[in-house]
């Protein structure tokens, strides 16, 4: 557990109390196949007005660190662990009652796919005056003129006809636009945005991450990024946490992250960017392998089954601690991987029969 | 609008047609069916029997019989073989007993349908959820004639706590009609509270898992209220077809054990009589008329997921 500690006094080194401070937060399912853990052992702050990146593969349990922390994942085959301090009080031990006052209001969030996270059989107006009453006295009619305004703020044309209209009418983009508005309607501290552009057209999610970008300035909320698509990250981003397989490998800001990445996981996503400005590779690179399950993780560095620079030490779990800087979980010296990281001459991870550029 | 109408009107006229058509054909070819021999008695002379085939018109070939039945029954003169009354009246006489137990036990089988759905959803794999699996299991597959009978001899012969069987009118008194109601509703609803409460069941723990019941969730309202306007309006939908089938079946006669059991004198019990006597005219209108309920109620439950659901289209 000393890995957890000092990433988390590492996280306080502001100074200052952070609006978000989650510390070794743990969280396992019950399932058929044996206990899942999803999320295993994740410590991070987040400050008003930032912008947090939680990037990695598809299962490795970034959602349900968000659902988490608005209580989501509560259910009777979920067993918590850890803490999440917001507002003085920890989210993991608030009764459902206390959650229920502060998500939706003081943390709030949107979700991947607005095709499916909309009520089909409601009007958007009711959708959002709902949530607007639920922690207000508002009258109706100001709800709704709140509502108005609100879509009206997110860039949503002719708002008063969009109120009447049914999810189904509108297009994916409107639709996610509208999740914002209902994110937005309480004014919240935090957001957590999981996946926000995934299901959209990339000119869609050009303009919604615009959106993300303003309303964070005009809010000072603080944001906290779900996503797979390091794209995404290096436009909004201020700071990132990679996760893999419920662990948190490496953590810093946006161009330690980019510039100097630690942990081969990191150097796989972004030698797996497409880029249009490079000559293109005869085969987009990939990391070969799937990650683990979560039921049965891999012993030492959960990464070690599919990483090509693995020695005996990775048998060993590495903690989460600053070998260059910011905090990483990989045992290879700073030296090693500024070597092991080039290859052909950009950041990527090598394929097991290659050999390492040097 | 009209459309629909339209297409339903037409859709109608098919099916009753069809079924029609083939209840007739059915009887045709039944073993002991000609009902000129059946009338003339065991006795009779072959004399009696042509006499009374061609009084009936039972020498016709069977398509011109068919007009002749159909005729008569649009006109409102169809008259049964054996009893030889109006058929018509004879169902007007009988259908507010059946009219009776379908609303009350209708109204019944919902509620209580819906409740023990809703209450197993939320409780699911709990010791509730499993009682009412259990209970389901066993409304589902006791018959009713045992059940009615089961309940008459307890409730009504050793306890005498509910009349044995019978039917008074509503009109006539009102706090007798519901006391002779009661145990047939009961028992005619727990077939269908079990069917509907597993549907139900099924329907909410796959809404439940909807991305939009998240979002509510994540908006910070009640649970109560994510689970009545979210969950369980959305998880209705197939309940409310099944209930209109269901409901117009058992206007139409479908009830017919329940009706026996307890001696309604319904449609149901009116239908089982012909089908015993082989008296066709009375089984065709039963039939059309069950037929006649079920088209129109499910052109309404069309009418009812439109509204539950915008994005259906009437059509």
């Amino acid at each position: 557990m000393s890995d957890v500690a000092s990433s988390s006094s590492l996280a306080m080194s502001g100074g200052r109390k952070p609006l978000l401070d989650v510390e070794d937060l743990r969280v396992a399912f019950r399932t058929e196949e044996g206990v899942v853990q999803a999320v295993d052992g994740v410590s991070f702050h987040l400050d008003a007005g930032e912008v947090l990146a939680i990037v990695g593969e598809s299962g490795c349990g970034k959602s349900v660190t968000g659902m988490t922390l608005m209580g989501l994942t509560r259910s009777p085959n979920a067993r918590f662990g850890g803490r999440a301090t917001f507002d003085g009080r920890d989210l993991l031990a608030a009764s459902d009652d206390e959650l229920r006052r502060v998500r939706g209001a003081q943390i709030a969030m949107v979700f991947q796919d607005p095709m499916t996270a909309l009520n089909p059989v409601l009007r958007v107006g009711p959708q959002l005056v709902e949530q607007i009453r639920a922690h207000g006295d508002l009258g109706r009619d100001e709800a709704l003129e709140r509502a108005r305004a609100l879509l009206e703020r997110v860039g949503i044309p002719r708002p008063e006809e969009r109120l009447r209209a049914y999810p189904h009418e509108l297009s994916g983009g409107m639709r996610q636009r509208v999740m914002i508005a209902m994110a937005l309607s309480c004014d919240p501290r935090v957001l957590i945005a999981d996946e926000p552009t995934t299901a959209l057209d990339v000119t869609i999610q050009a303009q919604i991450l615009e959106e993300v970008r303003r309303l964070r300035a005009e809010t000072n909320a603080g944001v906290i990024l779900i996503t797979h698509d390091l794209g995404v990250v290096a436009d909004v981003a201020d700071r990132v946490a990679v996760m893999y397989a419920g662990q948190i490998v490496e953590q810093g800001t946006l161009d330690e992250l980019f510039y100097d990445p630690q942990h081969p996981y990191t150097w796989g996503l972004l030698g797996s960017i497409a880029r249009v400005d490079r000559p293109r590779p005869p085969r987009l690179p990939a990391i070969a392998g799937t990650p683990p399950s979560l039921a049965d993780p891999p012993h030492g560095c959960r990464f070690r089954p599919r990483c090509p620079h693995a020695f005996e030490r990775c048998g060993e779990l590495p903690p989460l601690e600053a070998r260059a800087g910011h905090p990483d979980r990989c045992w290879l010296t700073p030296e090693q991987k500024r070597t092991k990281r080039r290859v052909g001459g950009q950041i990527g991870l090598a394929h097991g029969d290659e050999e390492v550029a040097a | 609008m009209t459309r629909f109408v339209v297409r339903r009107l037409i859709s109608m006229v098919l099916v009753l047609f069809a079924i029609s058509v083939l209840t007739f054909l059915i009887f045709q070819v039944i073993p002991n069916g000609d009902p000129a021999q059946r009338m003339a008695g065991r006795l009779s002379t072959p004399e009696t029997v042509a006499a009374i085939r061609r009084t009936w018109g039972f020498d016709q070939p069977i398509w011109q019989q068919y007009l002749t039945t159909m005729k008569k029954i649009f006109s409102g003169e169809v008259i049964s073989y054996t009893q030889q009354v109006n058929v018509l009246d004879q169902i007007k006489q009988d259908l507010p007993a059946t009219l009776s137990l379908a609303i009350g036990a209708g109204i019944i089988w919902l509620v209580l349908g819906v409740l023990f759905g809703l209450l197993s959803a939320i409780r699911a794999g709990r010791f509730t959820d499993r009682a009412l699996t259990v209970l389901a299991l066993v409304g589902v597959s006791t018959p009713v004639f045992l059940l009615g009978a089961v309940a008459l001899y307890f409730l009504a012969f050793r306890v005498q706590l509910f009349p044995n069987g019978g039917y008074v009118p509503l009109t006539s008194d009102p706090p007798q009609w519901l006391y002779h109601m009661i145990l047939p509703w009961l028992v005619l609803s727990v077939l269908f509270i079990g069917i509907y409460s597993r549907v139900l069941r099924s329907n909410l723990l796959d809404t439940m898992n909807e991305d939009y019941v998240r979002t509510a969730r994540a908006k910070g309202i009640s649970e109560r209220r994510v689970l009545l306007r979210h969950v369980l309006r959305n998880s209705l939908i197939p309940i409310v077809s099944l209930w209109s089938l269901d409901f117009a079946a058992v206007i139409g006669g479908g009830a017919i054990l329940t009706e026996s059991v307890f001696n309604l004198h319904g449609v149901g019990q009116y239908a089982a009589e012909s089908i015993a006597q082989l008296d066709v005219p009375p089984v065709m209108v039963v039939v059309m008329f069950g037929a006649f309920f079920v088209v129109v109620l499910s052109a309404v439950t069309d009418v009812i997921f439109a509204l539950l659901d915008p994005r259906i289209r009437l059509t």
